[in-house]
């Protein structure tokens, strides 16, 4: 009880403080010093601390089951493990909404500490836009979803935390995330802060580089985790399902990884700046509509969490007020002729990411249309219709072969401009080997379809890029070595998984059996177990591969208590080549079971790629000091 | 100029999205799982509100041509919002309103209905929240229609509105 008034009360205390700072940050603006006054950042530092005691306040409330507070009696139970009940805070709308807010404070305040070798006016610009956002989620916060209102009387037990939420990787998953939108409001702030203030330059790119790798990294690292809980929870044997909270974070990411390598031209060549910045203000716009497409509940999909159209409303009207006041400042104060005109060359390094740029922009564009076409199509002409895989597939992978090509290229050529004679034999030597390789694979498995080919082609042309450059190279840019090389190694296990990958489903009844390839497998016995906060179905199944050797997988259905739900445990055995996935639903009665057994190939190397491609993000964190 | 130009287009453009959108979020796309129409009710047992007698379904919906069922609880805030509603409701002579009171305390509830009024023709319990099982009911509030031959014909998932109001009025008239 206490933990609850203290938590409301500090949220207002905030929201106080939040307000407080601008009138100070006007004033100090208008002095003529150059150093921004203490009192800026003790009271940046009290916003922070107190949305911080507000959060303690909230996870306090979740651990005590206090459910005399509204949040916790939607999404909280007794019988729930202290873990649960503690990642239950950020697990609800609320409660995640209060994550946001303390990472948007949390991260201004550090951005204020650490932006000091930088002009006076552009920070303190920074700060106000970003004040700007935090404002309006702290009224969004508190008027339509207090994660704070009060029931009485006190109800004795609550609601539950939906069981498929449950899981650890999807309690670490959503902070994670959050660190990566919430980044990228940061990178929106400053990008405009210095449109205004006339600080478009490779020293501010330098600096904001720092902020635009934290958010990819975490953004990254985030939609992986996301993925994982997807394969292992939800039990569809998949980890990408081109649902449209899926694609919400993979278009920030797009664009992000676009701002990426933009804002390299800029702090080398001092050229496309109007594009960063555009870029800079798109990553954040798009979170943000990710923010408005899960929480409004216009989406239908596995994500769907609140369904308040009043939610809905404030975040729409929010985001189109920062899309037009981000596109007044742009236009009013951005003047492309201060900057002087520099020619790119076509077989420079900036011209690949330039390209590449572009195809990125063209992937984006595919996933935005995919996504918000049938919201429109349905106010339109009130059709329902639902995007799927095929979409995606037929428009990107084909274009996925020069975005790869670019990426083996670029890196291998100059800035400014590469003579072509230059471009070594180890290049040309590259190719000929991944020719040979993918040949010999495509006449192991099978011809695959051109498309695929090719593009298992140039997946392979990148990878052997890559180490070439590891082993060879003179000047070695380690974190665009590991990343490049990472995301080849990605695009490889994604196309062998697909193409290799194979299943079966059967419904079965204790004592049967069934063959599958060269395998069976038997149905050996079913046991149930009851746990704190639910009860377990596990059957026994046993593999027999072509060598008689065993193997015991044991899938489980839970059947939780409170909210009552079934959910299904998938049983995965992982080895580097192939993944051994067994599932099992109920059929109506207990009697008969639908299994689901699935060889997934390769598939823990790609997540094994994707951390590489996050490890290639942090050595460039720390590159960045070597340079000084 | 120019700059003007594209300004005016993106802001028009943006203009159009927002507008969609605004529209979007008013489609409801609540899923309402589809109730069967005219399905049965199932023979249920339980136990008066006031009395503490035991009640079967058959006692219950009996003498009336059309029956509404509405779960609700104390503890349950949309179901503040609702009661007025429900007050209204039972003004019409054509319906039986019956409480089912979903796992809560007697106590707490009984001040509930003191303090709103008590808009129930009868209250019957369900403390362990089994009846809404087999109800198939998604949650507190949600309401039924049930005609006089124990067939439920339409569903109101969460608090009802004038809306709905008006619609289970033209159902019954």
């Amino acid at each position: 009880m206490l933990a609850h008034q203290i938590g409301h009360y500090s949220l207002i205390l905030g929201f106080f403080f939040s307000i407080l700072i601008i009138p100070i940050s006007i004033k100090n603006f208008n002095k003529k010093n150059k150093i921004i006054d203490n009192k800026i950042f003790s009271i940046s530092f009290f916003q922070f601390f107190f949305v911080l005691v507000s959060f303690f306040g909230l996870i306090l409330s979740f651990v005590n089951s206090d459910f005399g507070n509204e949040t916790v009696f939607n999404n909280s139970h007794t019988t729930k493990p202290l873990f649960y009940k503690i990642s239950g805070t950020w697990g609800n709308h609320e409660g995640s909404l209060l994550l946001w807010l303390l990472v948007l404070t949390l991260f201004i305040f550090i951005f204020l500490i650490k932006s000091n070798n930088q002009p006076k006016k552009y920070r303190i610009l920074t700060l106000l836009f970003q004040q700007v956002i935090i404002i309006g989620f702290f009224l969004f916060l508190l008027k339509t979803s207090n994660p704070f209102n009060y029931l009485f009387p006190t109800p004795k037990e609550g609601l539950g935390l939906n069981p498929i939420l449950q899981d650890p990787a999807l309690a670490i998953h959503p902070p994670i995330l959050y660190l990566g939108y919430v980044g990228s409001s940061i990178i929106f702030s400053s990008s405009l802060a210095a449109v205004v203030a006339k600080h478009i330059s490779t020293v501010w790119a330098k600096h904001i580089k720092f902020w635009i790798l934290v958010s990819w990294i975490f953004l990254t690292f985030g939609i992986m985790l996301g993925s994982i809980w997807a394969y292992y929870e939800l039990g569809w044997g998949g980890f990408w399902f081109w649902d449209p909270v899926e694609n919400v974070s993979l278009m920030p990411w797009f664009c992000l990884t676009a701002l990426l390598h933009c804002i390299l031209v800029l702090e080398k060549r001092s050229t496309l700046s109007s594009w960063t910045i555009i870029l800079s203000i798109a990553t954040f716009m798009l979170s943000m509509s990710g923010t408005f497409l899960v929480r409004s509940g216009i989406l239908n999909s596995v994500h769907t969490f609140a369904n308040d159209p009043e939610r809905g409303i404030f975040i729409l009207i929010f985001l189109f007020i920062l899309i037009l006041f981000s596109l007044i400042i742009f236009f009013l104060f951005h003047k492309e002729k201060d900057q002087k005109i520099v020619k790119i060359n076509w077989s420079s390094k900036e011209a690949s990411i330039l390209f590449n740029n572009w195809f990125l922009m063209y992937f984006l564009s595919v996933v935005l249309i995919g996504t918000v076409y049938p919201i429109f199509l349905d106010v339109l002409s009130s059709e329902k219709i639902s995007v799927g895989p095929p979409f995606y597939y037929k428009l990107i992978i084909p274009f996925l072969i020069p975005f790869l090509f670019f990426m083996s290229i670029g890196p291998n050529l100059n800035w400014i401009k590469s003579e072509i004679k230059k471009i070594k034999t180890q290049i040309v030597l590259s190719f000929v080997i991944s020719l040979l390789i993918s040949f010999v694979i495509l006449n192991q498995i099978g011809f695959v379809g051109l498309i695929n080919s090719v593009l298992i082609l140039v997946t392979f042309y990148l990878f052997f890029i890559t180490i070439k450059d590891f082993f060879l190279k003179k000047f070695k840019n380690y974190s665009q070595i590991f990343s490049h090389f990472g995301f080849s190694l990605l695009i490889l296990s994604i196309l062998f998984n697909s193409i290799l990958s194979s299943e079966k489903t059967i419904n079965l009844k204790v004592g049967e059996e069934f063959s599958f390839r060269e395998e069976t497998i038997f149905f050996e016995s079913i046991e149930s177990i009851k746990n704190e906060n639910y009860k377990s179905i596990i059957g026994n199944f046993k593999i027999k591969d072509k060598q008689n050797n065993f193997l015991q997988l044991k899938p489980e259905l839970r059947i939780y208590n409170q909210p009552v739900m079934i959910t299904s445990e998938a049983d995965i055995k992982t080895t580097l080549y192939y993944d051994k996935f067994l599932v099992m639903n109920l059929v109506k009665d207990y009697e008969y079971f639908n299994v689901r057994y699935q060889v997934k190939a390769f598939m823990i190397w790609i997540w094994i790629s994707i951390v590489i491609l996050v490890i290639g993000g942090f050595l460039s964190l720390f590159q960045r000091s070597y340079e000084k | 100029m120019k700059n003007k130009i594209i300004l005016s287009v993106l802001v028009l453009f943006f203009t159009f999205c927002f507008i969609v959108l605004y529209k979007g979020l008013n489609n409801s796309n609540i899923y309402v799982p589809e109730t069967k129409i005219e399905k049965t009710l199932i023979k249920f047992n339980s136990t008066d509100f006031y009395s503490g007698n035991k009640i079967s379904s058959d006692q219950i919906f009996v003498g009336s041509e059309y029956y509404v069922l509405n779960i609700w609880a104390s503890w349950c805030v949309p179901c503040r919002q609702e009661h007025p509603k429900l007050i209204k409701l039972s003004k019409n002579k054509s319906i039986k309103l019956i409480g089912l009171n979903y796992r809560d305390n007697p106590k707490n509830a009984k001040k509930f209905l003191n303090e709103f009024g008590d808009p129930y023709f009868m209250i019957i319990k369900d403390s362990k929240g089994m009846i809404s099982v087999d109800l198939a009911a998604i949650g507190v509030p949600e309401t039924f229609i049930i005609n006089k031959d124990k067939k439920i014909i339409k569903r109101f998932l969460g608090s009802l509105n004038e809306k709905s109001l008006n619609e289970i009025n033209l159902i019954t008239k």
